[in-house]
């Protein structure tokens, strides 16, 4: 499904990866490892399209993402470091909001439901919750996002307690079993088991 | 596309509703400075209904200005400008919601106040609703340019003063029909043809100033 | 297929500083006539004495102004839709020219006024353009200024002209309009007298002289950029 070919990221000067090439298929948990600074962020920016490669491509179903424009944006979910809430909103507004910006249609016991299971009260707004009630409420898109093909996710399992790591690991696992491919990074040793590795 | 401009107004309203000393900062902005004037020339009556029209104008210019700042930078320092550029709809949509925001919040309150502004001014009352229409009608136009701008200057240092040298010129036609839609006027010249201009001009702005807001957050985000 | 073997900034380099030479001195000759047809063939003027002799620089640094915009406009569009790194180096290169001559017309307008009107600046409806466009010129310049990247710059600088040459005609003539709302019927202190024939040749070379100049100045800049960036 999708393909990177011969990436080459250069950030402030300094050469990060060059001629990385990976697949990505239905069902694939792959996992990009590597220690702070050795671009992971980076690489998981350029599969999303959020940013260019020095050299290289990256296709999404035979297709240059560049020449897919919003058709591969619907394909995807991306997490990244920042939350991607609003501290004005409430939880429940935040992911309404998210949802509709991603095509993802999520009625409102949906979305309570979804953060329910995060445990975040969906009726607080944002700017009083801690760290990692954000995390989790950044997260819990991902319970609504089970049509969605792909996944790419900037470290899910930081800042998070178990029982919450759990329940992201449960809707990764799912995800893939349904036939979805999920992209994750994380510098923890401690990752998902039977995934494929890509060291930077 | 519809849905995804609802939702991004919607949030921005939303945003401004609860964090009202924003919104509120700006209108208080515009009065403050529509007050210096005076203090600045002299209040002779005759000279102050004279360059009503032109100071309440450039006040507003500059109101619009302390805005626009924020507009993609907060966006962009939640993360919630990735979210927008990964999402469904055409950046364009989402340049274009954010703009319709932004004037939402800054422009519309101005042109509702300002004719209380003419008051101190001694304006003759029949040339508030040509002032307040001319606002309404060049405020979005500012909204949509200063929007390129803000682009433009997303996550630069000395942004906001960079935004104003960048902006300022291109806000000189809107100014100078705005206010001269209200000079018009209050010599007793009818003010349809400058309010027709300033509603062509709206009319192009939002047919264009879109896509280059969303070329200009491409090339500050890559 | 010769312009794109001339598009990698390595071939351009030794190209430019050609064309640069030549261009220089081609300038130094045309400056030498016309200036020469403007201060002493051209004849006295029966209204402003010897004080309009100042078009012969004024006029031709005002179009010049212009038409640099419009080139680096257009260099900036290249770059943005073609993605080459010279259009924009182009760009960057022509933008300070462009404000030199900006600034020219401003100020020799300005010494132009004080003997035939009394002031040195009034706010005609060409001089106030000029005025703005100096502003856009160097809302450019600082804009490149401000951003670390140089290939951030040239796309974002390029956007900005683009948006600039679109909004110059919708400038001048709001301009032109505000003159006309408050001034009325006072003549421009711009106008020129009635052409004699002498009086166009030398302004049209100085044109060209400025149009050559220009053209040498910018590429031994682009030369200096392509160095800074290590091409």
């Amino acid at each position: 499904m999708l393909e990177a070919a011969n990436l080459t990221c250069e950030r402030g000067g300094k050469i990060l990866f060059q001629k990385l090439s990976l697949r990505v298929s239905k069902e694939d948990l792959l996992r990009i490892a590597g220690d702070n600074g050795s671009g992971k962020t980076s690489l998981l920016r350029i599969l999303c399209g959020l940013a260019w490669p020095a050299h290289g491509e990256v296709r999404w179903k035979g297709e240059p993402i560049r020449r897919l424009g919003e058709e591969y944006s619907r394909s995807l979910v991306h997490i990244g470091h920042a939350s991607g809430l609003k501290d004005e909103l409430t939880a429940a507004e935040n992911l309404a909001v998210t949802c509709t910006l991603a095509g993802i249609r999520a009625s409102d016991p949906a979305i309570r439901d979804a953060l329910g299971r995060f445990t975040i009260a969906p009726e607080r707004q944002v700017r009083h919750l801690s760290q990692g009630q954000r995390r989790r409420a950044a997260l819990a898109r991902l319970a609504l996002s089970g049509d969605v093909p792909l996944w790419l996710l900037d470290e899910p399992f930081a800042a998070l307690d178990a029982a919450a790591s759990a329940l992201v690991e449960e809707l990764v696992r799912a995800h893939a079993g349904r036939g979805g491919a999920v992209v994750y990074t994380t510098h923890q040793a401690a990752a998902l088991r039977d995934t494929r590795v890509i060291e930077l | 596309m519809l849905a995804t401009a609802r939702a991004i107004v919607y949030r921005d309203l939303l945003v401004a509703v609860r964090r009202r000393s924003d919104v509120a900062v700006a209108l208080l902005f515009f009065v403050i400075v529509t007050s210096l004037f005076p203090l600045g020339i002299g209040a002779e009556p005759n000279l102050l209904r004279a360059i009503a029209p032109g100071v309440i104008w450039v006040s507003a210019l500059l109101s619009s200005l302390l805005s626009l700042r924020r507009l993609f930078e907060a966006d962009h320092d939640d993360g919630t400008l990735e979210q927008m550029l990964l999402g469904a709809s055409p950046l364009g949509v989402v340049a274009a919601a954010k703009a319709l925001a932004h004037w939402m919040v800054t422009g519309m309150p101005l042109a509702v106040i300002a004719p209380l502004i003419a008051l101190q001014y001694d304006l003759a009352p029949q040339l508030f609703g040509v002032l307040a229409l001319s606002l309404l009608l060049g405020t979005p136009v500012l909204s949509l340019i200063g929007a390129i701008g803000a682009a433009l200057t997303l996550g630069l240092r000395g942004g906001g003063v960079l935004l104003s040298l960048l902006v300022l010129p291109l806000y000189v036609p809107v100014l100078i029909i705005g206010a001269g839609a209200v000079e018009m006027a209050s010599a007793g010249l009818a003010p349809a043809g400058q309010l027709l201009l300033l509603a062509a001009l709206l009319v192009v702005a939002a047919a264009f100033a879109p896509w280059a807001i969303a070329a200009a957050l491409r090339i500050s985000l890559e | 297929m010769k312009w794109f073997w001339y598009a990698s900034p390595q071939t351009f380099y030794p190209l430019a500083g050609t064309i640069a030479r030549a261009s220089g001195i081609v300038a130094a000759l045309l400056a030498a006539a016309g200036l020469y047809i403007g201060f002493f063939v051209a004849p006295t003027d029966a209204q402003q004495g010897e004080a309009y002799r100042i078009i012969f620089i004024h006029v031709p640094a005002a179009w010049m102004s212009m038409f640099i915009y419009v080139v680096m406009a257009c260099w900036a569009a290249l770059g943005l839709a073609l993605n080459t790194r010279l259009s924009g180096m182009m760009a960057s290169a022509l933008a300070p020219t462009g404000a030199l001559f900006t600034f020219i017309a401003l100020w020799t307008g300005s010494l132009w006024g004080k003997p035939t009107w009394g002031t040195y600046w009034v706010w005609d409806a060409r001089l106030t353009s000029e005025l703005i466009l100096l502003f856009l010129y160097l809302g450019f310049m600082a804009l490149q200024a401000a951003i670390d990247d140089p290939r951030r710059a040239d796309r974002a600088g390029a956007l900005l002209a683009i948006v600039g040459v679109v909004n110059i005609p919708i400038i001048h003539y709001s301009v032109v309009w505000w003159n006309t709302l408050h001034q009325g019927a006072s003549v421009s202190v711009t106008r020129a007298p009635t052409m004699a024939a002498t009086m166009l040749t030398g302004m049209l070379l100085m044109a060209l002289a400025f149009w050559a100049y220009s053209i040498a100045v910018s590429l031994v800049r682009v030369r200096c950029i392509i160095r800074e960036r290590g091409e």
